[in-house]
């Protein structure tokens, strides 16, 4: 097949593209540029945005002995993911920019771009695998539970999943690097990227605070007393216990979680930990990576975080609802959280939570 | 096959080239150095100079050997300013960046203005506006710079008249694409200053030379041992120096040949792609160059496609991050953005064949279709 490696700089998609030349294919390497101002050197964690990463691209392309170049997606990029992400903040959700890139970027614009330039797919360095079998070509867990990407390409539609190669699923990132380094690959001891990788410094609540404000507002418990001030609502977090300053100790002593954010009337709402706790969870834009799931319920496990646990559960679509419900409750759910469910290792689907109960 | 149509960025050193270096580059001696072996490579060195004054119409003693055709730009345009005193510069609005680059970079660590002298939509200099400009301000201009043709297009300039226009402003122009490939005369110009390349004309990569007026002293970029009039310090790269000579006089660039080639090219690129257009068309141009707009498409798609089939041109403007940008020549002759991302530069050379324009247009269509199809998503 004719394929586009995306190259992001790192070890990871370095090895898909040389494991993909090795399988046979013809691939050309992009490296996408995603920032409009790109940083020269790379720093701290982030690790796919700068010159030096596109350098180390490149490096890696002219290792492997393919040809390389740099599509510019720092648009689609912006308008997609990073908007995108501040929109959610901005309504009182927690949204995950990792599913939105793959969703809009590297399996959107870069392979349906790659399909009309007569390509037959993307290869990328996801620690996820495929199948073929009765269900058609299906999306599974890497080997690897550390590294484990499904979650975030929970968003591909079968389409989608149809021009998608993961090489590296059947393989642990320990020798990953190794074979990096036999290959002579210079990434093959770069750091991990695990940041955001549009935040520079790391730091998302000041992020936020810059681009979104930091209007000052009640903390309030959930019978509605004002028991403090928050400096900004989306900079916390359903579940966050610390950095909540409030000086009005409960009854008890025991500790208050943020329950709640309330965009429009700019109010964090706290209380007790089991008030966390929710065994429903229901989400709206509803992606199915293989066969659609109807309203027959179905035993599966739900998973709400990209490293979370697999947590066991039934199943069902009611019509216009993805629903888990949960065997065991659960702490801090935000709605804008991708949940995604599984059946055994095989991605069932996923949807965007929009209520829990 | 593979064709290779981007000579504008490099052309393949010719033998005679290769051979005048790869002499030199056996010998022992420093230019500088008064011993036999020293006073042996200087000769090298001064018949290199002789014919490359001959070739471009100039004095030897007129020829300053620099590193590159940018250092050349570099030198005259922070030469030229420095030694003014004056604070204005006015430069054409299609500069290479070897010459709009050092021109901002004075505006922001010298105090300089710039003003950029607009083109027509044939990319050809508005003398109108420089009339204006010289009539208006002509006593604060440190230094005006026209090219002599431009890179992307290939469009000839009426340098002639800019030194007419600009009487007793100095007036640098960077030749790096004309040398060689159109008449080209120093003396007949008028010019204060000039920039050439080697590696444009069949000569090695890392030496150009800047041409200036005898007993014409500009403050100098590089100090050192106090080579090349002591504008330019740094041992002569006699290699380099005899190799770009031998390339220079060679005369195996045929102009009439190339221009031949050219104009096969485009009538079968607009009757297999009828909504393309070229830029400056309708302007003089150098015979090699051919600036292309295929609405519809982008053209870093392009340049990805034609490559996979083996053809080799140029999208014209990369930033540092290798991401393609809108050419700011195109923008300067009314492209907007999107058609100025439409472009794509084929340049042919001394070595070009018709086998290398026909297989070009062969693998056009289905290029253009499948990148029209990529840019609609």
């Amino acid at each position: 097949m004719k394929i586009i490696a995306a190259m992001s700089g790192g070890v990871d998609s370095a090895v898909a593209a040389a494991r993909a030349v090795e399988a046979g294919h013809e691939v050309i390497g992009v490296h996408l540029a995603l920032a409009s101002n790109p940083q020269k050197y790379r720093s701290g964690a982030r690790g796919c945005c700068t010159i030096e990463d596109s350098h180390d691209a490149r490096r890696a392309a002219d290792k492997i002995g393919i040809p390389f170049y740099i599509w510019d997606m720092a648009e689609e990029f912006h308008e997609g993911v990073v908007e995108n992400f501040l929109a959610e903040y901005a309504a009182g959700r927690t949204p995950n920019p990792c599913l939105r890139c793959n969703e809009k970027i590297k399996f959107a614009a870069v392979l349906d771009r790659a399909k009309a330039m007569g390509f037959d797919g993307v290869v990328t360095g996801h620690y996820a695998r495929t199948q073929i079998g009765p269900m058609g070509k299906t999306l599974h867990r890497a080997v690897d539970p550390l590294k484990d990407q499904s979650y975030v390409l929970a968003v591909l539609t079968t389409e989608q999943i149809n021009g998608a190669i993961f090489p590296l699923g059947d393989t642990e990132k320990v020798d990953i690097r190794i074979e990096a380094e036999a290959r002579g690959l210079a990434v093959a001891q770069k750091p991990d990227s695990h940041d955001i990788c549009f935040v520079p410094s790391g730091d998302n609540a000041g992020w936020l605070r810059d681009r979104l404000g930091s209007e000052v507002g009640p903390i309030v418990d959930n019978t509605g007393n004002k028991i403090g001030e928050h400096k900004g609502a989306y900079t916390y977090t359903i579940g966050q216990r610390k950095g909540l300053g409030l000086t009005i100790p409960t009854a008890d002593g025991s500790p208050r979680f943020v329950l709640k954010i309330e965009p429009v009337t700019n109010t964090v709402v706290v209380g007790a930990r089991e008030e966390l706790a929710v065994i429903k969870l229901m989400g709206e834009k509803t992606i199915w990576c293989g066969p659609a799931v109807e309203e027959k319920p179905l035993r599966g496990f739900a998973q709400v975080r990209a490293h979370g646990a697999a947590l066991d559960c039934t199943y069902y679509f009611d019509g216009t609802r993805l629903v888990a419900e949960l065997d065991k409750p659960l702490l801090g759910i935000a709605n804008g959280q991708a949940l995604v469910i599984y059946d055994a290792d095989r991605v069932v689907g996923s949807a965007t939570i929009c209520e829990s109960a | 096959m593979s064709v290779y149509l981007d000579h504008a960025a490099t052309t393949p050193i010719f033998d005679v080239a290769v051979k005048a270096m790869t002499d030199a580059l056996t010998k022992v001696g420093n230019p500088s150095s008064l011993h036999t072996e020293g006073r042996s490579t200087r000769k090298d060195v001064e018949d290199a100079r002789d014919l490359i004054a001959k070739a471009v119409g100039c004095l030897a003693s007129e020829v300053i050997f620099t590193g590159s055709g940018t250092e050349a730009d570099n030198a005259a345009i922070k030469g030229l300013f420095w030694k003014s005193g004056k604070k204005l510069i006015a430069i054409s609005a299609i500069e290479h960046h070897a010459v709009l680059d050092p021109a901002r970079w004075l505006v922001e660590h010298e105090g300089a203005e710039l003003i950029e002298i607009p083109v027509n939509k044939s990319g050809e200099l508005d003398l109108d506006f420089l009339k204006e400009l010289v009539a208006k301000r002509g006593s604060e201009i440190a230094l005006i710079s026209v090219m002599h043709s431009n890179n992307e297009t290939g469009v000839i300039q009426p340098i002639a008249e800019v030194v007419n226009i600009a009487g007793s402003i100095p007036v640098h122009t960077d030749a790096v694409q004309s040398f060689t490939k159109t008449p080209l005369s120093y003396k007949e110009l008028g010019v204060t200053s000039m920039a050439l390349s080697a590696h444009k004309v069949g000569g090695p990569h890392g030496i150009g030379a800047l041409i200036l007026q005898r007993a014409y002293e500009i403050p100098a970029l590089l100090h050192g041992g106090g080579q090349e009039r002591e504008i330019r310090s740094g041992t002569l790269n006699a290699p380099g120096i005899v190799a770009f000579a031998a390339a220079a006089a060679s005369k195996i660039y045929e102009a009439s040949k190339v221009q031949e080639l050219r104009e096969r090219f485009e009538a079968g690129l607009l009757t297999s792609a009828p909504s393309a257009y070229i830029n400056g068309v309708d302007a003089k141009r150098l015979p090699g160059i051919s600036n292309v707009t295929f609405p519809g498409t982008q053209s870093d798609s392009l340049l990805l496609l034609m490559d996979s089939e083996k053809v080799s041109c140029s999208t014209g403007a990369a930033c540092s991050a290798g991401v393609h940008r809108p050419s700011h020549v195109l923008l300067a002759m009314g492209h907007n953005e999107v058609s100025a991302q439409s472009s794509l530069r084929f340049s042919l050379g001394a070595n070009s064949t018709q086998a290398d324009v026909d297989f070009a247009l062969s693998v056009l269509p289905t290029v253009i279709e499948r990148g029209r199809a990529a840019n609609q998503i």
